[in-house]
C-alpha cells in the first residue's frame, strides 16, 4: 500500500465518518465487582472500520468498558455486567452466544507483550488451530505469513519462525501479539494500551500498524497517551469515574470538546 | 523547582560535622554479622551430611564385597543319589545330602583327619550353610554334572567374611572370638592358595531375608519398594494433579473450598505412622485386602504422598503468569484449552518436582509400613503386588535389629543403596525439569 492510496482511503474514510454503520453498541453498561460498581450507565457506539480511543485518568472504567465487549471481564469473579453490548446487532451476553465464538471474533491485545512461551509459529498458528480455520500446514504457513504481514513483522522473523516468541525484543513481542490476533480473522481487535511497555520507536511502528490495521478492522485502543490518542483515532470517548464524559470526533475532541472536563483532562488539568 | 534548588543550598550549608547520624556504621555491621550466621549455619549443615555420609560409606562399602572359598567339588555319586533314583524320583536331588560334598572337599582341602570330628566341623564352619542350597540348585540344573570334579564358589561364612574383611579384633582371647586361631590359619592357607577371594557381591542385590548375613539381600526388599513407587506414581500423580487443577483453577471461591485447603495443608504435616493406622483399618481390615502386601504400602504411601502432589502442584499453577492465561482466552481459547494447553505445561517442571519429592519421600518412608505388616522376613520374590513382600528402608530397619558384623555392615550398604536411589531420582527431577524449560 503505497502513501498516496493510504491518504485517499484515510480522506474517504473521513467523508463517510458519520455514515459509518455501528459495529458495536453498549446501551446503558455498568459493570459491578462485588459492592462497587465500576461502571454507571455507559452508551458508546464503537463504529465500523474506525479506531476509537477511549482515553480517562486511571481508575476512571475505561479497561473495564474495553473488557465488556469481548467479555473478559467473566474470568474475574465477582463482576457483574448489566445493559447491553450488542456485536451486528445480536446480544454478546445472550447466554446463547458462546464466548468461545465471540472471542474469536473481537480479540484482543494487552498492555504488556503477552507472547506464549513457545516459537513464533505456533504462537501465529495457536488460535487457527483451536478455531479450526486451517487444515492442512500450507494454510497454516499461508495464515502465518498473511498475519506476520498485516504485523509488520514478516521480514524481521520469517528466518526464524521456530525460534521462541519469548527471544524478541518488546516492540516485536507486541507486534507478534498483534499477529496473533489478527491470525483468527477477527472483526473487532481491543487494545488495552498496548504501548504503555514500549519505547517511542516500538511505538511509532504499533501506531502506523493500527493506522493499517483499520482498514479491514474495527478497533478499539485504551490509551493513557493524549497524543497517542489524537495520532491514531477517528473516534475518541472520554471517562471518568466510570461514566462517559464525552464521545466525539478526535479532531473535535481535542480542539473544541463540548465538556468541561475533558477540556481540562487533555489540558492536564487533572488526571 | 523553588523547593528544590532551597533545600539543595540549606544541604551545603550545613557544615559537615553535624550531619545527621543514620547508624551506616550499625547498619553495615548488622549485615555483616549475618552474612556471618548465615556461612555458620551453612557449615553446620555441611560438616553434619559430611559426617552421616562418612560414617554410612566407611561402615558399609564393604559390605558390596563377599568372601568366597573356591573348592573343588566331587559330585559323588554315593552322596547325592546312592541308589540311582533320580530318574524316577527327582525330589531325590533336592534332599540330597549336599554339606557332605563340602565336607570332603575341605577335608581334602586342608589335610584334615576326617576322624578329628571337632577339627572337621570347625572347617564345615567356615563355609556358608547357604552351600546347601547353592550346590543343590547346581546339580538340579545340570543332573549330568554328578560324577564329574568341579571348582565351585562357595560363600564363606558371615563371620569369616568379617575376619577376611579385618574387621573382627584377633588381639581378643580366641574363647571370646567368633574365629577360631584354626580357622584363622586355614584361611590364611586357602588365600595363599588363591581358594579364597573377594568378589562383587551380587547376592545383595538378588537375595532376600536370610538369618545368615552373607545370603542375607535387598532385592525383594527392592522389588517390594518398585511395586510401591509404581503404585504411588500410577495414583497419586493423576489424582494429585487432577485435585490441584480442579481446586486451582475451577472450584469457586468459597468456605467449602477454603476448608479443604486448610485441611489439605493439615494432612501433610500428619505423622506419617498414623496413614498406616488408616491403612490397616481401611485397606486390610475394612476391604480385606492380603497383610503385608505391597498394595495396601503403595495405596497408604500414595495418601501420604498426595498432599505434598497437590501444595507443589496448586503453588506451580499459581506461579504462571495471568498475562498467559488472559492471552489463550482472548484468543478464545475455552477454560479448559487454556489450561491444558499452556498453564499446565508451563507448570509441568514445578509438577515433576514435587511429584519426585514426594516419591523420594514415600520411599524412604517406614513408619506406616510396620503398621500394615511388611516388616517381615520374605525370602521369595513377590511375583505381583498382592504377595508378601518388604521394603527397602524395613529392610534396613530389620538388619539394623541384627547383632552380627556382617549385618551390620550390610545395613549401611542399604542405606547407601537407598541413598543411591534417591539422588537418582533427585538428579532426574532436575533432568526433567531442564528438557521441560528448554522446550519452553
Amino acid at each position: 500500500m503505497n502513501m498516496m492510496s493510504e491518504a485517499t482511503l484515510e480522506k474517504a474514510v473521513d467523508q463517510k465518518m458519520n455514515a459509518v454503520p455501528h459495529k458495536m453498541i453498549g446501551k446503558d453498561v455498568s459493570v459491578y465487582y462485588g459492592e462497587k460498581r465500576a461502571l454507571f450507565d455507559v452508551n458508546l457506539n464503537i463504529r465500523e472500520n474506525t479506531v476509537t480511543a477511549l482515553i480517562g485518568p486511571s481508575g476512571c472504567g475505561k479497561s473495564t468498558f474495553l473488557r465488556t465487549l469481548n467479555r473478559m471481564n467473566d474470568t474475574i469473579d465477582h463482576c457483574k455486567v448489566t445493559g447491553k453490548i450488542t456485536l451486528d446487532g445480536g446480544d454478546i451476553y445472550d447466554p446463547s452466544i458462546d464466548v468461545v465464538e465471540l472471542r474469536a471474533r473481537v480479540g484482543m491485545v494487552f498492555q504488556k507483550p503477552n507472547p506464549f512461551p513457545k516459537s513464533i509459529y505456533e504462537n501465529v498458528t495457536y488460535g487457527p488451530k483451536i478455531h479450526g480455520l486451517a487444515r492442512t500446514k500450507a494454510e497454516l504457513d499461508a495464515i502465518v505469513e498473511q498475519s506476520l504481514q498485516k504485523a509488520g513483522l514478516w521480514n524481521e522473523v520469517k528466518d526464524r519462525l521456530h525460534e521462541s516468541g519469548t527471544g524478541l525484543s518488546g516492540g516485536q513481542q507486541q507486534r507478534l501479539c498483534i499477529a496473533r490476533a489478527v491470525a483468527v480473522s477477527p472483526e473487532v481487535i481491543l487494545m488495552d494500551e498496548p504501548c504503555s511497555a514500549l519505547d517511542p520507536i516500538a511505538t511509532a511502528k504499533v501506531e502506523e500498524l493500527i493506522h493499517e490495521l483499520r482498514a479491514n478492522y474495527t478497533i478499539v485502543i485504551v490509551t493513557h497517551s493524549m497524543q497517542q490518542a489524537a495520532r491514531v483515532s477517528q473516534r475518541t470517548a472520554m471517562f471518568h469515574l466510570g461514566n462517559l464524559v464525552e464521545e466525539n470526533d478526535t479532531d473535535k475532541m481535542f480542539t473544541n470538546p463540548d465538556d468541561q472536563r475533558t477540556q481540562d483532562y487533555i489540558m492536564g488539568r487533572f488526571g | 523547582m523553588t523547593d528544590m534548588t532551597s533545600s539543595l543550598a540549606g544541604a551545603s550549608q550545613r557544615p559537615a560535622s553535624t550531619r545527621r547520624d543514620i547508624g551506616i556504621k550499625r547498619r553495615y555491621a548488622a549485615e555483616r554479622r549475618f552474612r556471618a550466621y548465615g556461612i555458620g549455619a551453612i557449615s553446620i549443615g555441611i560438616f553434619f551430611l559430611g559426617l552421616l555420609l562418612w560414617t554410612v560409606v566407611s561402615k558399609g562399602y564393604t559390605a558390596f564385597l563377599q568372601t568366597e572359598i573356591v573348592l573343588p567339588i566331587t559330585f559323588s555319586e554315593q552322596i547325592i543319589d546312592p541308589k540311582n533314583e533320580r530318574a524316577t524320583n527327582p525330589a531325590k536331588l533336592m534332599t540330597a545330602n549336599y554339606p557332605l560334598l563340602v565336607r570332603d572337599a575341605l577335608v581334602q582341602k586342608l589335610g584334615l583327619d576326617p576322624a578329628n570330628r571337632a577339627e572337621v566341623k570347625l572347617a564345615t564352619d567356615m563355609v556358608s550353610a547357604s552351600a546347601r542350597t547353592q550346590l543343590r540348585d547346581v546339580v538340579v540344573a545340570n543332573p549330568a554334572i554328578i560324577g564329574q570334579t568341579v571348582s565351585v564358589a562357595l560363600l564363606a561364612e558371615g563371620n569369616i567374611d568379617s575376619a577376611n574383611k579385618g574387621q573382627i579384633d584377633v588381639t581378643v582371647a580366641e574363647a571370646n572370638r567368633k574365629v577360631k586361631d584354626k580357622q584363622l590359619g586355614w584361611m590364611q592357607t586357602l588365600a595363599q592358595d588363591g581358594a579364597m577371594t573377594k568378589s562383587f557381591n551380587t547376592g545383595l542385590f538378588t537375595s532376600g531375608a536370610s538369618s545368615r548375613p552373607e545370603a542375607a539381600g535387598i532385592g525383594v526388599a527392592a522389588l517390594g519398594s518398585l511395586y510401591m513407587m509404581l503404585i504411588v506414581l500410577a495414583l497419586a500423580l493423576p489424582i494429585g494433579v487432577s485435585a490441584s487443577i480442579y481446586l486451582e483453577e475451577f472450584a469457586p471461591k468459597n468456605k467449602l473450598t477454603d476448608l479443604i485447603e486448610v485441611n489439605i495443608n493439615n494432612l501433610a504435616a500428619v505423622p506419617s505412622i498414623v496413614y498406616g493406622l488408616l491403612g490397616l483399618s481401611i485397606f486390610i481390615n475394612f476391604a480385606g485386602m492380603p497383610r503385608s502386601a505391597a498394595l495396601v504400602g503403595g495405596l497408604v504411601l500414595t495418601l501420604m504422598t498426595l498432599p505434598t502432589i497437590i501444595i507443589a502442584t496448586r503453588a506451580a499453577l499459581k506461579a504462571v503468569p495471568p498475562s498467559i492465561r488472559a492471552a489463550a482466552l482472548g484468543l478464545g481459547a475455552s477454560k479448559m484449552q487454556t489450561i491444558f494447553h499452556h498453564v499446565l505445561p508451563l507448570a509441568m517442571p514445578g509438577i515433576l518436582t514435587g511429584t519426585i519429592i514426594g516419591l523420594a519421600h514415600a520411599l524412604g518412608e517406614t513408619a506406616p509400613l510396620l503398621l500394615i505388616g511388611m516388616v517381615a522376613f520374605v525370602v521369595d520374590f513377590p511375583g505381583s503386588p498382592l504377595e508378601p513382600s518388604t521394603a527397602l528402608p524395613v529392610q534396613i530397619y530389620m538388619w539394623a535389629n541384627e547383632a552380627e558384623r556382617a549385618f551390620v555392615e550390610r545395613t549401611s550398604g542399604a542405606i547407601i543403596v537407598l541413598l543411591i536411589f534417591l539422588v537418582v531420582m533427585n538428579l532426574g527431577a532436575i533432568l526433567l525439569r531442564r528438557r521441560f524449560e528448554r522446550r519452553w
